[in-house]
């Protein structure tokens, strides 16, 4: 193999493309990333970056020499366009092409849009460092705020903005926060604790609408028939895999880039991070995983995949959110169906570690402000998980 | 190797003491890390950048010789 082109340079790219070459590979290393930003790590963007904490810059995933010791070709701002499988070309939007033996597809992930669209002035989404710059320059002229969808990101923005000063009203169709991601218990715990914070909550509605003055954004209009006064909005509802490059290629494509228990997607294609649609080799279902670590080890086994050192990837995700002043971790994947039982500390102290369980085996382990338990709880899901 | 941690990124996931259980650990309050040896003996070199390359926050910073 004499030629590796990463497409995607953010962190699943990134894994990718340091494990290739600490792994042996010296051959033709080509990144190609469509932001015009060196990699940089999301998770600060709904935090410290939105509150304004840090500089953009401490985003970067690496210092410039890191990056040089990688011996790579970069092509930023250049969004890749297709995928020729049997020629083994990549191209670009400018016309470019990208001959190679392997490929990493690491392309990530876009937000959704409300049906009309994000474009409107006031209306914003978050998911790179240019959309959270804009975001908080838009909140630091002192609107007020809707949050439409109250997931991590939507949960966490609102809590940022809460916390410099703004009236902030968080929308959500299910009857919690995070409810989706934790269940009910949770979902209260973190509607609770928002409601504390002065967050106005509207829950169990949709958006119908958004009202318009001026060109931009005044309001957001609610399926109960109400409406809520915003001059800005954030649409944090989701994301859909960036797949449509490749389209026709041949791969199989369904929720994100379909790949084998090792990242296979097509003999000399893997997959890596928010974009990849694994089968899971304990679980016997595809999963697709859009969580910082995951990205990582996803990127490090895929790479390692392509070279021959073939594993099944067989993680225990680890996530994390942190709203005013809480951090809430997660190891496993609690969904809203398992139970969760308490086994250390309270809620009403706020601080506790529990373990979610279904069909009587343990898939998660949370921790609300009580980090080390959930270290520790997190071995219960690592036995767990091998004996299924 | 030199190890050094930023605590002001560090998010307390806890991935650098399942890779490098000699060398890190999580305070009892807030789970950020504790550096247990900045200077770690060669056999936990490998552990060491496992848990660099884990860590996702970036809180680890190695200094190779």
């Amino acid at each position: 193999m004499d030629r590796i082109v990463v497409v995607g340079a953010s962190a699943a790219g990134l894994a990718a493309a340091e494990v290739l070459r600490r792994e042996g590979f010296d051959g033709d290393l080509t990144l190609v990333g469509d932001e015009r930003h060196l990699p940089y790590d999301r998770p600060p963007l709904s935090k410290q970056v939105l509150r304004g904490a840090w500089e953009p810059h401490r985003t970067a995933l690496r210092g410039q020499e890191m990056l040089d010791a990688l011996g790579a070709r970069w092509h930023l701002g250049t969004r890749a366009t297709g995928l020729d499988l049997a020629a083994r070309h990549v191209y670009t939007a400018e016309g470019g092409r990208h001959d190679f033996d392997g490929l990493v597809i690491a392309t990530g992930v876009t937000p959704k849009c409300l049906p009309g669209g994000n474009n409107l002035a006031g209306v914003h989404q978050l998911r790179t460092l240019d959309d959270a710059l804009a975001l908080r320059a838009d909140l630091l002229t002192k609107p007020e705020v809707v949050v439409v969808g109250a997931g991590f990101l939507g949960a966490e923005a609102a809590a940022v903005a809460r916390e410099i000063g703004l009236e902030v009203t968080l929308v959500d169709p299910l009857d919690a926060p995070l409810i989706r991601q934790f269940g009910r218990q949770i979902g209260d715990l973190v509607a609770e604790l928002h409601r504390s914070r002065g967050v106005k909550l509207r829950l169990g509605v949709g958006v119908t609408a958004l009202d318009t003055e001026a060109g931009r954004v005044s309001g957001v209009r609610l399926d109960d028939g109400t409406a809520v006064a915003a001059q800005l909005v954030l649409v944090s509802i989701g994301s859909t895999p960036n797949i449509g490059w490749l389209q026709g290629s041949g791969l199989s494509l369904s929720n994100g880039v379909d790949c084998d228990t090792r990242g296979w997607a097509a003999p000399g294609v893997v997959a890596a991070g928010d974009v990849a649609n694994w089968m899971h080799p304990c679980l016997g279902v595809r999963v697709r995983v859009e969580h910082r670590l995951n990205a990582t080890e996803q990127g490090t086994v895929a790479a390692r995949t392509l070279l021959g050192i073939e594993q099944d990837y067989t993680p225990v995700p680890y996530f994390w959110t942190d709203q005013f002043d809480v951090r809430l971790q997660a190891y496993g994947t609690p969904d809203a169906n398992a139970e969760l039982t308490v086994v250390a500390g309270h809620p009403a102290v706020g601080r506790f570690a529990g373990i979610y369980s279904a069909s009587g085996r343990v898939v998660a382990a949370i921790a609300w402000n009580m980090p080390r338990e959930a270290r520790e709880l997190r071995q219960r899901v690592v036995d767990d998980l091998v004996l299924r | 190797m030199k190890v050094r941690v930023e605590l002001d990124r560090c998010v307390g996931g806890g991935q650098c003491v399942l890779a490098a259980p000699d060398v890190f650990d999580q305070r009892d309050e807030d789970g950020l890390v504790i550096l247990l040896q900045a200077s770690p003996p060669t056999e936990l070199h490998d552990a060491v950048r496992e848990a660099a390359h884990a860590c996702p926050a970036l809180a680890i910073e190695l200094l190779e010789e």
